[in-house]
């Protein structure tokens, strides 16, 4: 075993001194390739004609709201949803015609729990090595090695039924690397987990990129965790609205934020398009709008807007700003959006009935 | 608390360990074999860590043979020519006590699904049959086991402890078990929800039960007795446990000819063999149509 990898790195090295030569490095063949990808369920459009690309060993995140079409999306690159239209590859095979190839170079960590919680960590990781076909004499340091790196080799023998949710997600994490996958495909990896735990799961992800040969794609609407991606894709209503690195997108809004708190938003709104021709808006409860050289503007704010000022705050634009300029809300109120569109769609089919 | 020592741990061990490789290699029979061997083994694991499961399963046959029994035995003491009604229930309480444990591990696929386990078997490069075979012969296994339990207390109700006979009576619970973990997944496939899963099998099992004649011989039953009777399933398990138990008997050739009169179609009595390949076929056949149904989801 070890001779072998000694042997992969030998070869490794040759590649990538010729991945230098720009000619060389486009052939490379990309770890997910997406060409107008579509899915209806019946009426609805979830996802309405998607394109991109992963490059190897790139963490690639992907934004936008609950119900924006992430999760279907990665479930058909998953292989468990058939796309209504258009094609995709993961790992260099099609993920329809080569359904089985897909599966053996993938790791899933889903946003809801699949662990068997009547069995220990082990017995659950033993059980995917054991599906998965992986070498029985390499099961055991495997599994050694992926639950090493999540923490929990002490806690094997412990039943999943006693860990805490935090301990599940990094259980599910350690299980996905089991069979040394190509891509990892994570879907919402620290939903619902309190903010150490997540810190804990970023440090992972980012010691397997440098680890192992590993292309990580994920779905998150976290917006501070879409900064440690290499690249990343905002999805908005079934569509990619923006792809690029964190800092070009951040770059490519030019604008900084800023906020005011005063006691009537209406004529303050009213008061900036009228004085500074800037278009205002409310996002999450005050006043908001993006100007050039920020800080530069306050003063004359104070000086020109008419209406006192309680409050004000300026900031560099985020990530959140990006969506902002992307999808014209935040991503939280976007979330809300969702929600009521959702409500109204069911009030409706109670009504008929 | 020690995230941050649980962070950096690995990070300062990290050169001494280098990365166990694997790869997943294609498809085989072999891997297939292995993938049936270890869904199959998670139902053995399940169960043997679930005792109380164990015990209260045993509760329902236990009431029959026993309560029934005792309870009945003097009103019917005219009719069995001497032999305790306990010894008469004990084939037909045999194919119960496998009966409702097979069906209640066919519900554990609604549970994998209920909780998320379902779906890391469905994305695993394996195929959906392996799956269900698994499941299947999982569940005939601990039912057969359960089995068993029963199965010990011949003793206690005149039967001999004969090695052929207990052979027999292991190979038809396995069959029995098998063939009602087939059904039982075939209709977990499409229910999704527990409650109506479980409603489901009561309304479908208890009938069949109750029809088999797991409680009163098959023959001078009323018409419409006989023709349900004749058309469900289980009666041709049964049957061959009854025969079975009771060639291992020492009673009068009059209680015999009450107690173990056989199946008969139009005065024909079906021979044991066909019976057993009746279960059998209808097993593989219900086995069939889960697979199928398992394959045609998304």
């Amino acid at each position: 075993m070890i001779s072998r990898n000694g042997e992969r790195q030998a070869a490794a090295a040759p590649a990538i001194q010729a991945a230098e030569e720009p000619a060389i490095q486009a052939a490379e063949e990309p770890a997910i390739a997406v060409h107008g990808l579509t899915k209806d369920f019946d009426e609805v459009k979830a996802v309405r004609g998607v394109d991109f690309e992963v490059a190897p060993g790139e963490v690639f995140g992907f934004l936008g709201p609950n119900g924006a079409g992430k999760t279907t999306t990665i479930n058909m690159l998953c292989t468990l949803a058939k796309p209504s239209g258009g094609s995709a590859t993961v790992a260099g095979h099609d993920v329809v015609r080569e359904r089985d190839d897909v599966r053996r170079n993938i790791g899933l960590v889903f946003q809801d729990p699949t662990l068997d919680s009547y069995l220990t960590a082990a017995q659950n990781l033993n059980l995917h090595a054991e599906l998965y076909g992986v070498r029985s004499d390499l099961v055991k340091p495997r599994m050694q090695q992926v639950m090493e790196m999540v923490g929990l080799w002490e806690r094997r023998d412990t039943k999943v039924m006693t860990y805490s949710g935090g301990m599940r997600r990094r259980l599910e994490i350690a299980r996905g690397l089991m069979h040394s996958p190509r891509v990892l495909f994570l879907d919402e990896p620290t939903i619902g987990l309190d903010p150490q735990t997540r810190r804990s799961i970023w440090s992972y992800i980012r010691e397997l990129k440098e680890q192992e040969e590993i292309t990580i794609f994920m779905t998150t609407h976290y917006m501070d965790e879409a900064e440690w991606c290499d690249r990343i894709a905002i999805m908005d209503h079934g569509q990619i609205v923006a792809l690029d690195t964190p800092e070009a997108l951040k770059a490519e809004v030019g604008t900084d934020r800023v906020v005011i708190h005063t006691d009537d938003d209406e004529a303050t709104i009213a008061a900036l398009q009228e004085r500074f021709g800037i278009e205002a808006g409310i996002v999450e409860g005050a006043v908001t709008f993006g100007v050039p050289a920020g800080e530069q503007f306050v003063p004359r704010l104070f000086e020109e807007l008419g209406i006192p000022i309680r409050a004000v705050h300026v900031s560099r634009p985020t990530l959140d700003d990006v969506f902002m300029s992307y999808t014209g809300t935040s991503i939280r109120d976007a979330e809300e959006d969702h929600a009521k569109h959702r409500n109204r769609v069911m009030m409706q089919m109670m009504t008929r009935r | 608390m020690s995230t941050t020592t649980r962070v950096t741990e690995p990070a300062a061990r990290r050169p001494e360990h280098p990365i166990v490789k694997v790869t997943v290699p294609r498809r085989t029979l072999a891997s297939e074999l292995r993938a049936i061997k270890i869904v199959w083994r998670r139902e053995l694991i399940r169960f043997a860590s679930d005792r109380l499961r164990i015990v209260t399963s045993l509760v329902q046959p236990l009431l029959f043979l026993f309560v029934l029994g005792s309870g009945l035995q003097r009103l019917a003491s005219a009719g069995t020519h001497g032999v305790s009604l306990k010894t008469f229930l004990f084939p037909g309480i045999l194919c119960i006590s496998v009966m409702f444990i097979a069906m209640f591990q066919a519900a554990s696929i609604v549970w994998d699904r209920e909780f998320g386990f379902l779906r890391e078997m469905m994305v695993a490069p394996v195929r959906r049959s392996s799956i269900v075979i698994g499941k299947c012969l999982g569940g005939a296994t601990v039912a057969s086991f359960q089995g068993v339990i029963v199965l010990a207390l011949a003793g206690v109700v005149h039967v001999p402890y004969d090695p052929v006979m207990i052979l027999g009576v292991f190979a038809l619970q396995l069959l029995l078990a098998f063939t009602i973990t087939a059904f039982g997944v075939m209709i977990a496939i499409r229910i999704k929800q527990m409650q109506s899963f479980m409603a489901v099998m009561q309304m479908i099992i208890t009938p069949m039960f109750f029809l088999a004649g797991a409680l009163f011989p098959p023959s001078g039953l009323p018409g419409w007795l006989t023709v349900l009777n004749r058309i469900d399933p289980l009666t041709y398990a049964v049957d061959p446990m009854r025969r079975l138990v009771f060639a291992h008997l020492t009673i009068s050739p009059a209680a015999r000819q009450a107690l173990d009169p056989g199946v008969t179609w139009w005065g024909w009595r079906v021979p044991s063999g066909l019976e057993v390949a009746l279960v059998a076929i209808l097993g593989l056949a219900m086995l069939g149509v889960a697979i199928w149904e398992f394959s045609s989801t998304e």
